[in-house]
């Protein structure tokens, strides 16, 4: 059992290194390593779902830091094993999909081996049984984000996009390896399994549970840490599914869910949690209902339903979180790859450049109209279960949490079913319907690229109805559906949500440009930081490099100056040296 | 004897040579001023043997002749060297000689 845990995240990882190693020519065998190292950890992933039971528990000493020791061992249970499968489903259709999506990229190589790595990264997370082990999973998440952004070198935005990317997370990133030092610290192991068993005392385990949170902010893309996310469309589109469906973004929620006893000792955590999930969801909601480009709208539905995940943990629902991670995970997945057949049949990023296109691409579109009816949490595709269960655990809040939080969840939640109705229909009918926009013609995608996308439809449409089967509700400890009353509000606001995004409304400026977050932080940190640097940078030119070359400069300068004075002709020599003899003599009388 | 006259006359003749030497720019001048300053100090000297009584006598008399000497293979040296400075330069302006090294 072990032996698989540690199987899950060393099979991509070993696949990416011989993929990096492998010539820029060897297009053919790196597609076929990377999909054979995919379905490695998806084959792996779905028999440790098979065979964990109540869960698995190994670890052995690694390193000892005087006496505080890292631990390397795996913590399995059936939800980390049913997210091990989300990662590797979505891994295997990105793998597939990028194999056509890249095929006149000379760089796919190194991009196949990326992917497998950012693949090990996240599963290392998901199965680590000690925070350092995390920490590592975590980082080289980071970065791999960072490479994957930046692919694309022709596009003038990817480089800063990767850097926003990197910097954004990394400053959550500061706090998250604080968190884990004071954990680790205070309970005198890194072990998760010790962790939460250690008695701390209630200060510690708020100020690290917050610290943990800004590192869940940063790389789950939360407010105020949520910038990076819609710029890192910068990045091929599969990319774009691999971080918004399974790996990174899902990392941050994962590990709240597994330090959730930890949170539930702290109300002040978790109330922080609850506001920053709601600010979240309705920002990114709202954003999303005015954005142009395809995929700016799905990164922002992205924020909104990570929003939807951390509210949910916010009022004491670890399952219901993870319910709705793996349906978003198939359904953000599909819309990202069904975006990707869409930009490449169009050629184009920019809504206001498609409409019409549901004659010529029929596959395509019913995909994406499943994927968009998920997200939209039309019943009975797969959303509509998941943020039901949401919305039910909100109006029931358990948890230490006060109750106001319980309340700003539950509207921010209702709300926010409606906005999303309203930016997924607009998003409906801006691309499929109405009449074409540009030239050309469009068409389904080659196979390839094709059945990952029609794939994937099948769990972002009956994920959902998984909920009434015993199994996965004792999987993830969901509560049975009630079906109620309750369930037409969430309807009816659908309905509203849909008629809204039906009708042409004008795009509101401040939806638009994401409420000017993007401008606040560019003058409170960037303008600052920026001046910071500038004068440091300036200190460093004129100040120390001053000394030094101001040292050599005036040592030379003198030194001309006395060979000028030596080399002088005799008059001004006789000169001197009479005057110097008139003063010794003056001297002299005066002594 | 009143030694006033020829301390008098010495400090004259060197102030002669000092001025030659600072304003003239004739280096065969210039050689000349020294000489007019070394004679100034002979005749110092000299007059400075018959008028103090010295632990040694004559001394002053002695040294005036050393100086003679001295100052005859000076003006040799120097006249040389003049001549050689015209051959190469065709002048012999002190101010004009080059102090700069000249870079090959």
């Amino acid at each position: 059992m072990s032996a698989a845990g540690f199987a899950l995240p060393a099979v991509p990882f070993a696949v990416a290194l011989i993929g990096l190693l492998l010539p820029l020519q060897a297009r053919a065998v790196a597609a076929a390593l990377a999909v054979a190292g995919a379905a490695a950890a998806l084959g792996l992933a779905i028999w440790v779902l098979a065979a964990v039971g109540d869960g698995h528990e190994s670890s052995r000493e690694w390193v000892d830091f005087g006496g505080l020791t890292v631990t390397l061992g795996v913590r399995l249970d059936q939800a980390s094993a049913l997210v091990a499968v989300a990662v590797g489903v979505v891994a295997l259709a990105v793998q597939v999909y990028s194999i056509t999506y890249l095929h006149d990229d000379d760089r796919y190589v190194p991009y196949a081996a990326q992917v497998s790595l950012f693949t090990a990264a996240m599963l290392l997370v998901v199965v680590a049984g000690d925070l350092m082990m995390l920490m590592v999973g975590w980082e080289v998440m980071g970065i791999c984000s960072y490479l994957l952004i930046g692919h694309d070198r022709r596009l003038p935005e990817a480089p800063a996009a990767a850097v926003k990317a990197f910097l954004v997370t990394r400053v959550g990133d500061v706090g998250f390896l604080i968190g884990i030092a004071v954990l680790g610290v205070s309970a005198g192991s890194f072990r998760i399994a010790d962790v939460l068993a250690a008695d701390l005392s209630g200060t510690t385990v708020t100020v690290s549970c917050l610290l943990l949170l800004a590192g869940v902010a940063g790389k789950s893309a939360q407010f105020p840490l949520h910038t990076w996310l819609p710029d890192a469309m910068a990045g091929p589109t599969p990319i774009s599914a691999l971080i918004h469906a399974a790996t990174m973004v899902a990392a941050g929620i994962y590990v709240v869910v597994r330090l959730y006893p930890l949170f539930l000792e702290s109300g002040a955590a978790l109330a922080v949690l609850g506001v920053m999930a709601a600010v979240t969801l309705l920002i990114g909601a709202l954003t999303a209902t005015a954005q142009d480009d395809i995929k700016r709208v799905l990164a922002w539905s992205t924020v909104s339903q990570i929003g939807y995940m951390a509210g949910a943990l916010a009022v004491g629902s670890t399952s219901a979180a993870l319910f709705h991670l793996l349906t978003h995970a198939a359904f953000k997945a599909l819309l990202f790859l069904a975006a990707g057949c869409v930009i490449h049949a169009v050629g184009s990023n920019l809504m206001s450049a498609m409409g019409g296109l549901r004659r010529d691409m029929p596959v395509t579109f019913w995909s994406f109209a499943i994927g968009l009816g998920a997200l939209a949490g039309l019943p009975p595709l797969a959303g509509f279960w998941s943020k039901e269960g949401i919305i039910a655990v909100a109006r029931h809040p358990e948890g230490p949490a006060p109750a106001w939080v319980g309340w700003l969840v539950l509207i921010a939640a209702l709300v926010g079913v409606a906005v999303t109705a309203w930016y997924a229909t607009r998003l409906l009918r801006r691309t499929f319907l109405g009449t074409r926009a540009a030239a050309g013609t469009p068409h389904d995608p080659p196979p390839l690229m094709r059945w990952p996308v029609v794939l994937l439809a099948v769990p972002s449409a009956l994920l959902g109805l998984a909920a009434f089967l015993p199994a996965f509700r004792d999987a993830l400890g969901l509560d049975d559906v009630h079906i109620d009353a309750w369930l037409l509000l969430p309807i009816a606001l659908l309905a509203l949500g849909v008629a809204l995004g039906w009708r042409d409304l004008p795009a509101v400026p401040a939806f638009a440009r994401a409420f000017w977050l993007d401008e606040v932080q560019h003058a409170l940190v960037v303008r600052p930081t920026r001046a910071l640097a500038a004068m440091v940078r300036r200190g460093d030119e004129s100040g120390v490099d001053g000394a030094v070359e101001g040292t050599a400069t005036g040592t030379v300068t003198l030194a001309r100056r006395v060979a000028g004075a030596h080399r002088s002709a005799l008059p001004r020599a006789a000169t001197a040296v009479l005057a110097a003899a008139v003063l010794l003599a003056a001297v002299g009388a005066f002594l | 004897m009143r030694p006033v006259i020829p301390y008098v006359t010495a400090a004259l003749l060197f102030g002669l040579g000092v001025y030659g030497v600072l304003r003239r720019r004739n280096a065969v001048l210039v050689l000349m001023s020294v000489e007019l300053m070394l004679n100034a100090v002979n005749l110092i000297l000299v007059t400075a043997d018959t008028t103090v009584r010295a632990a040694l006598p004559q001394t002053g008399q002695v040294f005036a002749l050393f100086v003679i000497v001295i100052a005859a293979a000076e003006v040799g040296v120097g006249l040389a060297i003049v001549l050689q400075l015209y051959r190469l330069r065709a002048t012999v302006a002190v101010d004009e000689v080059p102090l700069e090294r000249v870079d090959a």
